[in-house]
């Protein structure tokens, strides 16, 4: 699904990124960890495209696709989702407008019909509904006056509606309550936990796997990997700290 | 409603023929100006010559002469207003034609030899080959497209016979001038006296045509009125006059404008619109206006100096402006209220975008004469380029005007850092049971939402229409929904390129 290869990256010319190298298979769920500063967000915007990150060397593809080729819309419609770790606001445009839009931009872009306002309003009733969200919520300008919380679990409707084949999801699970992080766990499940699709979780800390269990867990230091292994090493990590297991690792 | 009034069904389709109407005009005109086998021109510049020429040329009454040459004597006396935040270059007023001017010679004669950035945005807004041409302005193709948008006269008929049954007069200025002197003297230039301004002077001496709306008491105008089916009568833009009378408890929603960019030889474009609303009448005056605003460099373009006002004379009268202005080189305009009635309600929502070299002076003035009366201005401004966009608005409260109440709301949304948002608000208050509300903020496209937006795959310039268009939402809505449409592609459209 996704092959990144000795991936450099700078942000304002400063390196981040220094020669990263990850496969996700199909299938597969992989977690990555890692301090402050790693660059576990550098590593998303990186690969969602975003101005200002610069790719400096090695390649990324998606399904034998060079992303790092396209731009950042044309990579979504390709099938690449970014849960953000601050969703942000778009005052005066409803959820469901921009949803509409979006879905229907990325579907002209893989030469698919676009979706007529009963279709598109049917999966985004089943979806809210998978993330227990009102209805009412995306009739709502995109993010304006939701709480942290309602905001994860509105990227996780967007997530539902636009189908990705490859989720990066950044610290999805910060500012989440406990019932919030259960429900937004199912929701991963529900929606990416399948054979043609994979997940990339960002994460600082163990509680989101204990819903989305991992196949793999990484650990990002200094702009690279440094070590991998199955679920049981976020439980390492938990216990003994970063500074210990890379340590090891080094 | 009406008696008269027709099955819904019927008014819907009618009213979809009601834009229609201008072209239908433009046809009856045949044996006129807008005829290219009997072409005559004025003459060159401006004098007292030239405005007893048009009026010649309309077969005006005498007093309709002497009001033309008072207001042309009177804008002789008076200076080109500088207080507006713009930068006009001198206007030779002399090197210009008021009546139809003659053609140039080297206007396109095909759409293969119009400027391809203009048809690119003809096809994005989903205009037909045969309007395109008559926009463009290619030699010979109005015949064509007047055909083309009326498969019969019938159509043009129905519609007619729908408003006279109704009661209602619509009309060319200058047919209603003939044939209803009286109800055209007793409102013409009251809103707006010739002495109001140095533009309105201009344009008393010497507009060309314009329209004319009168809705007798009580009646329900029984379509949504245009003068324009995107087709422009050609030579009535550059000193437009209209006015709109709305009786007792009457009410009429009016559509002005085009959301094609079209091409105009006039540079300068100096409108008045007056409205009257007696007691318990309403109007609704929508606009989008879309003129040539020059090109990247800051060459060429409209000058669109504009008075538009409305006169609230009656009691619980309201008369509701929505403006969309996305064109002009220059745009120097205030659609106001003067609040006369008690209670009577006044509205301004206007989205004004500058891109590039083009500035904009715009905003509104509440007038508030009348006990209770109430006012609501929401401004959003979005200067992208190089551009100016400055909103000037005025409240003011009359001391014998009790319990007046006013909002006002004005957003600025900047796309880059060569661009700049200004906002002017007078406030004038002489009673102090007035409430008065101003909110005003300042905002930027942020990187941020820009890449949001991408990131669920929408193109950059898709993004930027989308989050231009959430800002300017509560405007746009206030739309008639067949202009909304068309407005939201414009914004989108008008900022292309803008970003990135």
């Amino acid at each position: 699904m996704l092959q990144i290869s000795d991936l450099h990256a700078t942000v304002a010319d400063k390196p981040i990124l220094k020669g990263l190298s990850l496969t996700i298979n199909a299938g597969e769920v992989h977690a990555i960890m890692g301090p402050n500063g790693a660059g576990k967000s550098t590593l998303g915007y990186t690969l969602g495209g975003r101005p200002g990150y610069e790719v400096t060397g090695g390649s990324a593809m998606l399904e034998g696709a060079d992303l790092l080729e396209m731009e950042p819309h044309e990579r979504a419609a390709a099938g690449l989702f970014l849960g953000f770790q601050y969703p942000v606001e778009i005052p005066g445009v409803s959820n469901l407008q921009f949803l509409r839009e979006a879905l229907n931009a990325q579907r002209k872009g893989r030469g698919e019909a676009p979706l007529s306002g009963g279709e598109f309003l049917k999966i985004a009733r089943e979806k809210s509904a998978l993330l227990k969200m009102d209805m009412e919520m995306l009739k709502r300008p995109v993010n304006v006056g939701f709480s942290g919380g309602e905001k994860k679990r509105a990227e996780m409707v967007q997530m539902g509606i636009l189908d990705p084949k490859l989720a990066i999801l950044d610290e999805t699970d910060s500012g989440l309550d406990i019932d919030a992080l259960r429900i937004c766990g199912e929701g991963i499940n529900a929606i990416m936990r399948r054979p043609d699709k994979a997940v990339l979780l960002i994460t600082h800390y163990q509680r989101l796997l204990d819903y989305v269990k991992p196949d793999f867990v990484h650990v990002l230091a200094g702009g690279r990997i440094v070590k991998s292994g199955g679920p049981e090493l976020a439980h390492e990590l938990e216990e003994r700290g970063y500074e210990a297991v890379e340590g090891a690792a080094a | 409603m009406s008696e008269q009034s027709v099955p819904e069904a019927e008014v819907v389709e009618i009213r979809d023929q009601a834009a229609r109407d201008a072209a239908a005009r433009v046809a009856e005109y045949e044996h006129g100006w807008s005829s290219d086998i009997e072409q005559e021109y004025g003459p060159k510049g401006l004098s007292e010559d030239t405005v007893r020429y048009i009026s010649a040329k309309k077969d005006e009454p005498e007093w309709m002469l002497e009001w033309r040459l008072k207001a042309y004597r009177h804008w002789l006396t008076m200076p080109m207003p500088d207080w507006a935040k713009l930068n006009i270059p001198p206007i030779d007023y002399q090197a210009a034609y008021y009546w139809a001017a003659p053609k140039t010679k080297d206007g396109p004669k095909s759409l293969d030899e119009v400027d391809p950035e203009i048809l690119r945005v003809y096809e994005k807004l989903g205009i037909p080959l045969e309007e395109q041409k008559v926009l463009a302005g290619v030699e010979g193709a109005r015949k064509v497209a007047v055909d083309a948008v009326f498969d019969s006269v019938s159509v043009a008929t129905t519609f007619r016979k729908e408003l006279e049954a109704a009661g209602v007069i619509f009309r060319s200025i200058s047919e209603a001038i003939r044939e209803y002197p009286e109800l055209v003297r007793k409102w013409l230039g009251k809103v707006v006296p010739m002495g109001d301004n140095y533009f309105s002077a201009l344009n008393c001496a010497v507009f060309s045509d314009g329209t004319f709306v009168y809705v007798p008491e009580g009646v329900r105008c029984p379509m949504e009125l245009s003068t324009y089916f995107r087709i422009n009568a050609e030579n009535t833009g550059q000193f437009e006059r209209t006015l709109i009378v709305c009786d007792k408890g009457a009410y009429v929603s009016y559509l002005e404008g085009c959301t094609a960019p079209q091409r105009d030889e006039n540079q300068l474009h100096a409108a008045v619109v007056e409205l009257v609303a007696l007691d318990d009448a309403e109007i609704k005056y929508s606009t989008v206006q879309n003129w040539y605003p020059g090109d990247a460099q800051g060459k060429g373009g409209i000058y669109n100096f504009v008075t538009k006002r409305a006169l609230c004379q009656g009691k619980r009268s309201k008369v509701s402006w929505t403006q969309v202005e996305t064109g002009s080189a220059i745009t120097w305009k205030y659609p106001s209220c003067v609040l006369n009635g008690e209670d009577s309600v006044g509205e301004f929502y206007s989205v004004a975008v500058t891109n590039n070299h083009q500035q904009a002076d715009t905003g509104t003035k509440m007038i508030h004469n009348g006990k209770g009366s109430r006012s609501t201005i929401v401004s959003k401004g979005i200067s992208a380029g190089k551009s100016q966009n400055t909103y000037r608005g005025l409240v003011r409260v009359a001391a014998q005007a009790e319990g007046v109440r006013n909002f006002t709301q004005c957003d600025s949304l900047l796309l880059g850092k060569d661009c700049g948002a200004h906002t002017v608000p007078y406030i004038e208050v002489r009673n102090p049971s007035a409430t008065i509300e101003h909110e005003a903020t300042t905002s930027k496209i942020s990187d941020d939402q820009l890449f949001y937006a991408m990131q669920r795959g929408l193109d950059q310039e898709a993004s930027v229409a989308l989050i231009v268009n959430g800002f300017a939402k509560e405007v746009l809505q206030q739309l008639p929904m067949e202009f909304a449409v068309e407005a939201q592609k414009l914004l989108g459209i008008s900022l292309e390129g803008s970003v990135g």
